[in-house]
């Protein structure tokens, strides 16, 4: 019994001393794939302003069920138009916010993959007439918009159809790029921003895909009712110059009525393989 | 490793471990020696949560407590706050979750119990709850510290229920499993490596305890019974 008043006591004790976080930290909710993207303008933010930020990555359609449900976040940037519009219409939000970022698809595939990498797809209509193809990776299309919007341009090429047994679905893109990334796949197509980041590419390779062959991700965000003073500052800041330039350095591309349209224009331009 | 993350899954496990073994400690000992009709269907309903995926209890939780529901809204006009996405919701949720873990070893311990030993205590002139602390629970402690170790191992690695219901909210609803999801999402395997490896040791060292705690220290055992 000794034992146990023992841990009782050490329980207690531990919960006097955990730290309780400060009411002015708002909670924000952001889709997955702007994950490093969205790190690096909070540390911006906070090093520009001094103010913090609580930043939970996700998958979008996740986030609008819990803001529906009484969710806490202050500001959601969702991966897509649609579920912002979605929130709106339940009346959940005020507005129906504005676009951040525009998303772009890549071809990624792991180092040592057989796969040639073009912004053709040519390699891939190769490797699956030659009967080498293995697996290859897209976000669930039935949930996740880089899923969907994979899928469209696989339509566009034909491929679609050829590709059915060989597809591996991730829950949302950041799992479809892990997928892509871990050498049990021979690649996929995954967001540009994640293809871009360090972590990623230093196991693999990528290209950009043409944004013609699919209906445009426009990411949108929106402030929620439960918005405070930082969220707020926080959601201006994103808009502004040095914010929407790390979006750029991330692979993505600008809403057209922002203030930076030739550098948006020269990110939109198809890259070379990386 | 995300230090804040397992700080909240360690508070997390204490609390549902103070509020559930108690409770375990009562409803073991009464299914132990009580008989009664429609028993079987009351000990089928305390092991549902074994064979429910987490994801199911999980939606339950979010949308019977959330801000939508009368019950949710009731308990936040009550408690000034709400449940879901919120520490004290993740309490509700693993004491929900844990209830079999924490009745099940308690009950085979009391029911282990020769029932010469406690007739005797009472015709000793022992009062019911003298019986209690001085006869059975030292009998049957190695059953409660079986229920505290599985309790306190199987909230640390709870993960269905906090994604659906939590948020990942870091320092609120952010616990170690969730992190370790995060990390291998952002392609950060070094510290998803570390915090799993923190937690498969932890899980055995908490088993081994156990088992050569109970042996050493006697007690009625839960696996001498078998």
């Amino acid at each position: 019994m000794d034992l146990l008043r023992g841990f009782v006591l050490g329980c207690l004790l531990l919960l006097g001393v955990t730290p309780s976080w400060a009411a002015e930290v708002p909670a924000i909710a952001a889709a997955s794939n702007i994950k490093f993207a969205l790190d690096k303008i909070a540390a911006d933010f906070t090093q520009d302003t001094g103010k913090r930020v609580r930043i939970s990555y996700g998958s979008s359609g996740n986030f609008v069920a819990q803001l529906r449900h009484g969710a806490p976040f202050e500001l959601f940037l969702s991966a897509d138009d649609k579920y912002i519009y979605q929130l709106h219409k339940l009346g959940v939000t005020q507005s129906d916010g504005e676009i951040y970022a525009i998303g772009r698809l890549a071809l990624a595939a792991p180092k040592r993959s057989p796969l040639s990498l073009d912004a053709e797809l040519v390699g891939v209509k190769r490797l699956l007439e030659q009967g080498e193809l293995k697996r290859f990776a897209i976000a669930n299309p039935d949930h996740a918009p880089y899923g969907e919007r994979a899928r469209e341009a696989l339509q566009h090429l034909g491929l679609w159809q050829p590709l059915q047994p060989y597809l591996i679905y991730g829950e949302n893109v950041s799992q479809a790029a892990q997928f892509a990334l871990s050498g049990s796949t021979d690649g996929g197509i995954v967001a540009l921003s994640l293809a871009m980041a360090p972590q990623f590419r230093a196991a693999s390779h990528y290209v950009a895909l043409p944004s013609e062959w699919h209906s445009p991700m426009n990411q949108r965000m929106v402030l929620t009712p439960k918005a405070g003073e930082t969220a707020k500052a926080f959601y201006a800041y994103l808009s502004q110059a040095k914010a929407r330039a790390v979006f750029l350095e991330f692979g993505f591309g600008l809403p057209a009525d922002s203030q930076g349209d030739e550098v948006a224009d020269a990110a939109n331009k198809p890259a070379g393989a990386h | 490793m995300d230090w804040q993350a397992l700080l909240l899954s360690i508070k997390l496990s204490c609390v549902t471990v103070l509020v559930l073994i108690p409770f375990a400690i009562w409803a073991g000992r009464f299914l132990a020696y009580r008989q009664f009709r429609g028993k079987s269907w009351l000990e089928a309903l305390i092991m549902v949560p074994l064979v429910l995926p987490p994801t199911v209890i999980g939606y339950y939780l979010l949308v019977g407590l959330g801000s939508q529901s009368w019950l949710g809204q009731t308990l936040e006009a009550l408690l000034g706050q709400q449940l879901v996405f919120h520490f004290s919701g993740l309490v509700v949720a693993s004491v929900l979750v844990n209830i079999p873990f924490a009745i099940q070893p308690i009950q085979r311990a009391f029911e282990s119990v020769p029932e010469e030993v406690r007739d005797a205590g009472a015709c000793c002139g022992m009062s019911p709850a003298k019986v209690l602390f001085k006869i059975e629970l030292p009998l049957v402690w190695p059953g409660v510290l079986t229920a505290l170790v599985l309790c306190f191992s199987h909230v640390l690695g709870e993960f269905g229920v906090v994604l659906m219901m939590g948020g990942n909210i870091a320092g609120e609803t952010k616990t170690i499993a969730i992190s370790i999801y995060d990390s291998v999402q952002a392609f950060d395997f070094a510290a998803a490596g570390q915090m799993s490896l923190l937690l498969l040791l932890f899980a055995i060292t908490a088993l081994a305890l156990t088992t050569s705690l109970s042996r050493r220290l006697g007690g009625v055992s839960v696996s001498r019974r078998r």
